[in-house]
């Protein structure tokens, strides 16, 4: 085994002497495989300016990984369909792709985790890393996790115990609704708001729990007729999308006046849509605070990313951690190509975070750990505001390393 | 009781939303013989103009304005693209439209990019105008009720009561006749097809600040026109409003009252397995309607196709 890495290690180093005596070193392609086009073409296409972004301002503008090897984001439009993304995903791999980024859509993760550890089983000269930066259905890091995958933002029951802990100390909320889009993650964030809400507050109703088919509805109207009626004191959401504003304006201009609890409502136009409307209401459970901002560091890249793109906003700063972590682990292995030293490297990793805090990699899972805060959309106390709206999300609660000793069932297969 | 009565006014908005829609587009079916894949296309074109003319002039002049565009520049398409098509028969049109479909979604991500828009009802309109039993019905809905049934009571009239609509008429059915007449018939269909478009515009600017302005609201309505339409009965203007407020009211229903497959199953004579976890039919027996809400419709047409396949009011054979 010493050997091996001995040989490794030194066939790696004689390999890069030789690439960049030759000349410039080879890029690191990224794929960036999400919804491009299609109803969820904006949360995706704001993820891939994030990604681009970050990849300049992190790595290449400071000359790179390893021997100023570059970061190149190659972005493939799934349309948020699995068959579509393993498509994508092969397309990808015959580029000679090693790293694939995608976050939209728990149900494409899956089929991106089976079709990559499948691939990487029997092709072990050419392995692909997969790192999810957004897709949070549980079962990713427990049941079905792989040595292959790792997950960048905290899942959905780790949101979820931040949020009930939240809930738990308001006592004005005495009746919960909960809704969302029927699939795999809607359904986990319902089973884990129920059963985490019977154990910290028993005496909370659950008026309703609810789900609707996603990406379809067009009115939602009738589902917030009957969040109104059920008397519920706050409403909690995974919902994301078109399918979030949707969900949202109809519940606040029906008559809502309670705190709405979501996974995903900024961003993407969806603050700019809510507007006046949604101040004070609208709750997001998310890693990292834009506002206030946590350093300085933070501030000068948001404003770098400004002056990019006017238009654009960072809703998902664990794209920034994903790509320097990503950026760390490869110069820690000394190595790009081979993935399984790189996975190695991130495996247990700490890594102080911009944004605020630690995020922390447990080797068990691959589930990383980090600060979950509520932020709430407002436009007062606002740095830097969504959408160029005057609105924003504001931070109300932290909870620091959530869920670090949570239990997981994943019981991962080594190369 | 009262929540009856508050889902029966929220059905009617979807359906008479859904209305102006497939009224156009069973005009413009009736006419060609053609269904226009891009007619959900000219709704979202309405919205987006309507949200930039907003900007500068307020809701009220998009109002105005972004249909008469929308509808001018269907009168465009048909007269510069779909009657040069025609010739070569009905195939070609359909990719014609298709096509155009996907360029405009394009063409609008490209102008407005692909997120949400801020466009939102006027302040004028931001209040409930009344409430049922602490449920608020805002304003602006029941203006769209009225513009839609002002909508609907105007092309009636227009196509019974006014020369005009006799000579469509007549057009749709005898084109030689009328022709043969002294009628100008291919005039006669641009403006049918840019009434029909305008009609798309016209529910794309009232429905924008509800359902959202987004480059996916035409795939997202888009289907759901022509289910209406092949319900109704293809051409048949009063199928297409009873079929629209047939599906607002079937799918606001479903939504509202939480029917569960379990009861329905159990009611006509089958037993729930003990363990669930182990039934391959599993996934039948929890299904609720608030569910599968949206994908009624769908269901209906199924239904409808095989039991009377040219519609609910339609004349000819599909």
């Amino acid at each position: 085994m010493r050997k091996s890495i001995k040989y490794g290690v030194s066939a790696a180093l004689a390999l890069s002497c030789i690439v960049s005596a030759a000349a410039a070193a080879e890029n690191v392609k990224i794929a960036f495989i999400d919804p491009l086009s299609g109803p969820f073409a904006s949360t995706g296409s704001n993820g891939l300016k994030q990604y681009e972004f970050a990849a300049d301002e992190l790595v290449n503008k400071n000359g790179g990984v390893l021997d100023g090897r570059k970061f190149e984001i190659v972005a493939f439009d799934n349309k948020v369909s699995p068959k579509e993304s393993l498509i994508q995903l092969q397309v990808a791999i015959d580029q000679g792709i090693h790293y694939v980024v995608q976050g939209n859509s728990s149900g494409v993760a899956n089929a991106l985790t089976e079709a990559i550890e499948k691939h990487n089983r029997r092709n072990p000269d050419n392995r692909v890393l997969f790192l999810n930066y957004a897709a949070v259905d549980p079962v990713l890091t427990n049941d079905k996790c792989n040595f292959w995958h790792f997950r960048l933002d905290a899942n959905s029951d780790i949101k979820m115990d931040a949020l009930t802990d939240v809930i738990a100390q308001n006592p004005d909320i005495k009746k919960v609704y909960i809704i969302g889009q029927d699939y795999g993650f809607g359904k986990a964030v319902a089973a884990a708001a129920v059963s985490m809400l019977g154990e910290k507050r028993p005496d909370i109703e659950i008026v309703g729990n609810e789900l609707h088919p996603i990406g379809k509805v067009k009115d939602f109207t009738p589902y917030a007729r009957k969040v109104v009626s059920s008397g519920a004191d706050a409403v909690i959401t995974g919902n994301w999308g078109s399918d979030m504003l949707g969900l949202g304006k109809a519940v606040i201009e029906n008559g809502f006046k309670g705190p709405i609890y979501t996974y995903y409502a900024a961003g993407s136009g969806i603050t700019a849509a809510f507007g006046e409307s949604g101040k004070g209401s609208i709750r997001l459970i998310s890693e990292g605070q834009v506002n206030p901002p946590y350093s300085d560091r933070a501030k000068e890249v948001y404003d770098g990313f400004r002056a990019r793109y006017p238009e654009g906003n960072i809703d998902m700063p664990r794209i920034f951690n994903t790509v320097d972590m990503l950026a760390n682990a490869i110069n820690e292995a000394g190595t790009a190509d081979d993935v399984v030293a790189v996975a190695h490297a991130l495996e247990g990793m700490t890594y102080e975070s911009m944004w605020g805090g630690k995020v922390y990699i447990r080797p068990e899972d691959h589930q990383a750990i980090q600060d979950i805060n509520v932020l709430v959309h407002t436009n007062e106390g606002i740095t830097y505001d969504y959408d160029n709206s005057g609105y924003g999300v504001l931070l109300e609660h932290k909870v620091e390393m959530a869920s670090a000793d949570s239990p997981t069932t994943c019981k991962m297969k080594r190369p | 009781m009262e929540l009856i009565l508050v889902n029966l006014i929220d059905g009617l908005v979807t359906g008479l939303l859904l209305f102006m829609l497939s009224a156009g587009l069973t005009l413009i079916f009736s006419m060609m013989g053609v269904l226009n894949f891009a007619h959900a296309s000219f709704y979202m074109l309405g919205a987006y103009f309507a949200y930039q003319i907003s900007l500068f002039l307020g809701f009220w002049m998009g109002l105005l304005i972004a249909p008469v565009i929308v509808g001018l520049l269907g009168a465009l398409v048909e007269r510069y693209g779909l009657r040069r098509v025609h010739q070569y028969g009905h195939v070609p049109e359909l990719i014609f439209t298709f096509g155009l479909a996907l360029l405009i979604e394009e063409l609008v991500q490209f102008i407005w990019g692909k997120d949400q828009m801020p466009y939102t009802v006027p302040e004028i309109l931001q209040f409930s105008a009344f409430s049922i039993a602490g449920n608020a019905i805002p304003a602006y809905k029941v203006f769209m009720i009225f513009i839609s049934v002002g909508i609907f009571i105007g092309l009636l009239f227009v196509l019974t009561r006014t020369r005009v609509g006799m000579v469509i008429q007549a057009a749709l059915s005898y084109p030689r006749t009328v022709e043969a007449l002294g009628h100008n018939v291919p005039l006669v269909f641009m403006g049918v097809f840019g009434v029909g478009t305008a009609l798309a515009g016209v529910a794309g600017v009232i429905a924008g600040p509800v359902l959202s302005t987004f480059p996916g609201m035409a795939v997202v309505l888009g289907s759901i026109v022509f289910v209406t339409i092949v319900i109704g009965g293809l051409g048949s203007l009063s199928g297409a409003l009873v079929a629209s407020l047939l599906i607002g009211w079937i799918t606001t229903f479903a939504k509202a009252y939480t029917l569960r497959m379990e009861d329905f199953l159990s009611w006509i004579g089958f037993h729930k397995p003990v363990d669930m976890s182990e039934s391959l039919l599993r996934d039948v027996w929890t299904l609720t309607s608030p569910q599968v809400a949206d994908i009624l419709p769908y269901l209906l047409m199924v239904l409808i196709l095989v039991f009377r396949p040219y519609g609910l009011f339609g004349k000819r054979d599909a």
